[in-house]
């Protein structure tokens, strides 16, 4: 069975698409990628489209629900790297990727996953000294 | 209108519209169409090729590369011998699915296009054919 590759780097996974994915490939990526975030507790993935030369709605579609699941399993995606003539295409037809975070980059996208998790670290340092404060008053 | 060069594909499963794909764009860069129109082609004949496999339990794709004389042009003919398209108007509709998709197919490929033609019987089959000239 054909899989696309996905690399750990520390709490991301990075996929880097360097094939034109027939329909089982890119579902397949949908479970494996879901199943490497519960496995490794993952904050972030960031999905390499620059090889792709075409999006067509299936793809489209597909990206859009690693976003949705990654989200519900408390994962950020960032899709990184799209070209120009595919951007243009999407939007014609009439996908324009709603719910889906891009960056031109890897560079960029990285940095946009690395803020989401400090971000989310601060709000939990936040409320760390309320909890403290209400446990001592019950004490 | 002249007929420079044709190819026939299967497309009767998921690889096949690999091949789809790859064969487009090689006779669209043969075409010398510029980036943003064979990207708009490919993805069209994605789509079609698509419906082709799922509604119309597959069928076939002819290619040809056309010259009307100032114009250079890609003709794609997608046939199948599935259950046809009861409601054409409907189907052409964004947001129109009978299956599970978001039904951009039929509508948003008839924008990617500068030609469009969907003929269709019930249990016989349908043909689309689409059509894309160098500007």
């Amino acid at each position: 069975m054909e899989h696309i590759p996905i690399l750990r780097m520390g709490s991301f996974l990075l996929i880097t698409v360097q094939v034109d994915m027939h329909d089982r490939l890119a579902l397949q990526l949908q479970d494996d990628l879901t199943e490497r975030i519960v496995q490794h507790g993952s904050h972030g993935v960031l999905i390499d489209i620059s090889a792709l030369e075409v999006v067509d709605s299936f793809i489209g579609r597909m990206l859009g629900n690693i976003a949705s699941m990654s989200r519900v399993l408390d994962a950020q995606t960032v899709v990184v790297g799209m070209r120009p003539a595919v951007a243009i295409t999407l939007v014609e037809l009439g996908m324009s990727l709603p719910g889906i975070r891009t960056a031109l980059t890897v560079e960029r996208g990285m940095e946009i996953l690395r803020g989401d998790v400090e971000n989310s670290m601060q709000e939990l340092e936040a409320e760390e000294p309320e909890r403290a404060a209400d446990g001592s008053s019950e004490v | 209108m002249e007929v420079l060069k044709s190819d026939s594909l299967p497309i009767r499963t998921s690889e096949d519209m690999v091949s789809v794909r790859t064969s487009v764009r090689k006779f669209a860069t043969e075409l010398r169409f510029g980036i943003v129109d064979q990207t708009k082609i490919v993805t069209a004949a994605s789509e079609i090729a698509r419906n082709t496999l799922d509604y119309g339990r597959g069928g076939d794709l002819r290619m040809e590369a056309l010259s009307n004389g100032t114009k250079r042009g890609l003709r794609l003919i997608f046939t199948d011998r599935g259950p046809g398209i009861r409601d054409i108007e409907r189907a052409l509709t964004d947001g129109f699915t009978s299956g599970n998709g978001m039904g951009l197919g039929l509508g948003g490929t008839r924008r990617l296009m500068d030609e469009f033609e969907i003929a269709s019987k019930v249990n016989e089959g349908t043909t689309v054919t689409i059509t894309k000239w160098s500007r």
